[in-house]
């Protein structure tokens, strides 16, 4: 208490610049008179009791400062005077200060901008209570080369018994038709068990979510919808509980609306936008019989509070072990069923993190060499202050005392850049997200919070301190002698001082070839994925999405054969045909869409050859797409041998598919697979023959190549919902979805028309964060470029500046310009070749760091390699080049004279 | 700048308390005095450093002070102990004196009575 009201006062004191100076004085005054008489009646002279008084009383000079440090706080009185000098040397020297602001804005800025992208997708990615004890629940079947498999529904009840879990639930993404309103839409929906939100921790806004304990067959009539659902289509209705909704043809009831910032913990952004939940029992009518092997539902789980994730695992390994034994025909040993939790986390962020986390390395490396730029100025300009510091030595100022002062300035300095960097961060920020990738997790969240400020000012307090103390000591050790005679000679450095400079210089240069190099890798694996053969032609070619709903209800499907649905197919490419433009038209599945559809487990099906693999052997899963005869000419994909579908091919008629070369070399190596014959379901009794082999085209994944591949005949097929048409030739982009919806509801007005896009489009956003990691590192590796030409530059300059004595005496003796040349630049290419040393193992170690987002060029590139250091030794020799330029055209005499 | 050691300024911050206590309201010069004539050289050098203190023990609230004149007609500034001072003074007092005794008993005890 006592120490509060004390510093209390002192701050009231320091704060209102009161003084007790005049107090003391006049005390003193008093105390000296009161001594002096004491000393007079003693006997003393008047002269020597008053010199008495005074040396009894003490040096008057330090009472005083005692007092004043007692009444005031001396520490920040410091700091202001430090601050306040601080300024004045900034302003003196606009050039070096706004520069060096510059510089520290560059790489605070790009530093906090990247940062406050990680912030929202690596840091917070989960908006859930307690996010930690979230885990997703996946296969693998390593043994049929099956990854991240499913869950059935007897497998969650295992789970749910497990003991380690408060929650496991079970989902599906889908999409549904949401008629009753002016345009039938199309909107992601999920089914879940009633366990979902319960799971998840988060309750809704309005109404309720499912009940947990709901036990309803089949699928519960309650609906919970999302906030923008509730505001776009239903007007923010706040009597929307208990109304009716027409999803698919079914009725349901709105019992819940989501808070506005809900998301759902979906791995990709069209699944985390879900703006409908409907809740199952995942077992009865219209589910499929809950088999063992029916794993076709995403499992999520909340552990039980403080379950570490390691233990977690031990008890789902031992679980499976005995799941193992207990059911031997639905888990053959061959096929090594195990099952894996992964923080639900990891699975949101996916595979971008390996691209943040590149990034942000990239962005670190230009803050590095921006910091080490701004230390190598502040130490040029120490060498210019000596003087000025051996002075102020020399008057009695202690080195900390210096230290301090010199280190309030690198502060100073570093805390402006910080401020401008942000500041030009705050007001760019909606043009910066306009670059980010869509695909990116949790995008809508990238804001410049309070976080992301104080990670900006951590970073400008760091760097200030660590940049600015090596510079202030190494300024303030001084040989007072040397340098005050100096004088007149401009100060040459310390040895120590121009040690560090070449030091930094090295470091910076090393710090950009590696990060050139990091973006020569990712330029060459980018092109080369723009680059390769498709195996398919994406030109002219667009495609647009539509759903068949799936009622519940059997009698209320229309299109529950496939004579109903092939009429309407039929009759719907007809119409397209006429449309103004259209060559060519097609229509398939979703998985038929080239690069555009999510690799899910619906479209991978068992491949069962006939006469191979004996009972209860696993059979692979191949990818599947349905499409229709035009397909593969719209397209462009080639037949190698065999036939394609053809009109004849019907319902009626047997069942035929065509396979890739992949499949065709994976499966029957060594074998012709036209009139072999397979099945694609355990339960179908039909065998499907192979008609024809296509060459491979890079539909599923642009990196690889050979992925097998099974096409069916869609008017063969039932219950193909997920529809995408195609057309090629020359349309108009803006104007096709209109006219395709048009024709589309000519035939049914219920169908959603949604995602006009052209494969070329596809294929570039397939690319885009790639493009985006590739296109930030350039940009930091050119930055990176700049500050270390600009380092090697005030280097060289400085040493020509320090040698000019040397250079004169040089001219004097008589050197050729050449020589003068020579002897600049060998200093130059010193520099650049330790750093391009350096860096060249630097950018080993980054490139095999980063190899998995390579592609198709090694980590160890020699073009690239070479490439790089090339440029960075011709950068550094042109940096060079203008100083030593200026060496060349010294006047011997004038130098010489002049010191 | 340097501060006195701890147990230096407790024992000088006591002593002024104390003289405030005996003597009433003084002025720094009568404090000087009195602190010098008791302890001997304590403060015989360097009575200044008492105006600090004395700043101090304002700030925290023991002691007030104002303008006044003194016995010989001189304008002074003078030094009282204030309600929360004298608390302290006790409490600080009966510490010391517990202290003092603890140590005064170590320093009696010889080897021969510890067995």
């Amino acid at each position: 208490m006592k120490f509060l009201r004390r510093f209390l006062i002192r701050l009231s004191n320091f704060a209102t610049r009161q003084s007790a100076d005049q107090r003391l004085q006049e005390e003193l005054v008093e105390h000296l008179a009161f001594q002096t008489e004491e000393n007079m009646r003693t006997g003393m002279s008047p002269t020597e009791a008053r010199r008495q008084a005074a040396l009894k009383l003490g040096a008057a000079q330090a009472i005083r400062e005692q007092h004043h440090a007692e009444h005031s706080l001396p520490f920040f009185e410091h700091l202001l005077f430090d601050l306040r000098y601080a300024v004045r040397m900034l302003l003196r020297s606009p050039g070096f200060s706004l520069i060096a602001i510059a510089t520290i804005a560059l790489g605070i800025g790009a530093t906090t901008a990247i940062y406050s992208v990680i912030d929202a997708t690596l840091l917070h990615p989960l908006p859930y209570p307690h996010p930690g004890e979230l885990v997703r629940i996946e296969g693998d079947l390593p043994g049929v080369g099956a990854q991240d498999i499913n869950v059935s529904v007897p497998e969650w009840h295992d789970l749910e018994n497990s003991g380690i879990f408060q929650y496991v639930a079970l989902d599906f993404f889908t999409s549904w038709n949401l008629t009753g309103s002016a345009q039938p839409t199309r909107i992601a929906g999920k089914g879940v068990t009633p366990n979902y939100f319960a799971m998840l921790g988060v309750g809704a806004r309005l109404g309720r979510t499912f009940d947990p304990g709901d036990k309803t067959p089949g699928i519960s009539p309650d609906v919970v919808i999302s906030d923008g659902l509730w505001k776009r289509a239903f007007g923010a209705d706040p009597r929307i509980l208990g109304k009716a909704v027409r999803v698919d043809n079914d009725v349901y009831h709105v019992v819940g609306v989501m808070p506005p910032g809900f998301r759902d913990p979906g791995t990709t952004s069209e699944e985390r936008n879900t703006e409908l939940w409907v809740a199952g029992d995942f077992a009865t009518v219209p589910f499929p019989p809950p088999l063992r092997g029916s794993r076709f539902w995403i499992a999520s789980a909340r552990l039980k509070p403080g379950l570490p994730l390691a233990s977690a695992q031990a008890h789902i390994d031992a679980l499976v072990a005995s799941l193992k034994k207990q059911y031997p025909a639905d888990y053959p040993a061959q096929a090594a069923w195990t099952v894996r939790l992964i923080p639900l986390s990891e699975t949101m962020v996916g595979n971008i993190r390996q691209s943040l986390i590149l990034l942000f390395g990239a962005v670190g490396l230009v803050l590095l060499i921006s910091c080490v730029n701004v230390a190598n100025l502040l130490l040029a300009r120490a060498s210019a202050r000596g003087r000025e510091m051996a002075v102020r030595q020399a008057l009695g100022a202690a080195r900390t005392r210096i230290i301090r002062q010199l280190l309030t300035e690198s502060l100073l300095l570093f805390s402006l850049g910080g401020v401008t960097g942000f500041a030009v961060l705050f007001c760019a920020q909606r043009l910066l997200l306009r670059l980010i990738p869509e695909s990116l997790p949790r995008l809508n969240d990238v804001s410049i919070s309070w976080d992301v400020l104080a990670f900006a000012i951590a970073v400008s307090v760091a760097a200030g301190t660590v940049f600015g103390l090596a510079p202030a000591w190494l300024t303030s050790r001084l040989d007072l002698n040397t340098t005050l005679r100096q004088e007149g000679r401009g100060s040459s450095g310390s040895l120590g001082r121009s040690r560090l400079r070449r030091a930094l210089v090295i470091g910076e240069l090393a710090l950009s070839l590696v990060l050139m190099i990091a973006a020569g890798l990712l330029l060459r694996s980018f092109w080369d994925l723009f680059k390769v053969p498709l195996g398919f032609n994406p030109s002219r070619v667009m495609a647009i999405e539509t759903w068949l709903p799936v009622p519940n209800d059997p009698k209320t499907d229309m299109y529950s054969t496939a004579k109903q649905e092939s009429v309407l197919l039929r009759e719907v490419l007809r119409r397209n045909r006429t449309l103004p433009g259209v060559e060519e038209t097609a229509v398939g599945d979703r998985a038929a869409l080239p690069l555009g559809h999510i690799k899910n487990d619906l479209n991978m099906f068992p491949l069962i050859r006939e006469g191979q693999g004996g009972q209860g052997s696993q059979p692979p899963l191949i990818a599947t797409a349905i499409v229709s005869p035009e397909y593969f000419h719209l397209l462009g994909m080639t037949l190698l041998r065999g036939r394609l579908f053809a009109d004849q091919d019907l319902e009626a008629t047997p069942s035929i598919a065509v396979i890739n070369q992949a499949a065709a070399r994976t499966y029957w190596p060594g074998e012709d697979p036209v009139g072999k014959r397979v099945r694609l379901s355990a339960d179908k009794p039909d065998w499907t023959t192979i008609v024809g082999v296509i060459a491979d085209a890079r539909t599923e994944s642009l990196a690889d190549a050979d992925v097998p591949q099974v096409y069916l005949d869609i008017y063969q097929q039932r219950l193909i919902k997920d529809l995408a048409f195609f057309l090629r030739g020359e349309v108009d982009p803006a104007a096709i979805s209109a006219q395709v919806r048009t024709q589309i509801q000519a035939v049914d007005p219920n169908l959603p028309v949604f995602h006009a896009e052209t494969l070329d489009d596809v294929l570039s956003s397939s690319l885009s964060v790639r493009r985006f990691s590739m296109e930030m590192v350039a940009l930091f590796a050119a930055t990176a470029l700049l500050l270390a030409g600009l380092g090697i530059y005030g280097t060289i300059s400085y040493v020509v500046n320090e040698q000019s004595r040397e250079i004169a005496i040089r001219f004097a003796l008589g050197a050729q310009r050449r020589d003068i040349l020579r002897m600049v630049l060998r200093q130059g290419l010193t520099l650049a070749a330790a750093g391009a040393g350096l860096g060249v193992a630097g950018a080993l170690i980054v490139s095999h760091l980063m190899a998995g987002l390579l592609y198709g060029v090694s980590p160890v590139d020699l073009t690239t390699f070479a490439g790089v250091t090339l440029v960075l030794t011709a950068v550094a020799l042109t940096a060079s080049y203008l100083p030593a330029l200026r060496a060349m055209r010294l006047d011997p005499i004038a130098t010489l004279h002049s010191e | 700048m340097k501060e006195k050691p701890d147990v230096l300024q407790g024992t000088l911050a006591l002593m002024v308390l104390k003289t405030l206590d005996v003597l009433g309201p003084q002025h720094g010069w009568g404090i000087a005095r009195r602190i010098e004539q008791i302890s001997g050289d304590f403060l015989a050098v360097n009575q200044g450093t008492l105006y600090p203190l004395l700043l101090r023990l304002e700030h925290e609230g023991s002691i007030a002070s104002e303008w006044g004149v003194s016995e010989n007609n001189r304008r002074a500034r003078f030094y009282r102990l204030t309600a929360a001072g004298r608390k302290q003074l006790q409490a600080e007092a009966r510490e010391w004196e517990q202290n003092a005794a603890i140590i005064a008993r170590f320093f009696k005890v010889k080897a021969g009575d510890l067995t």
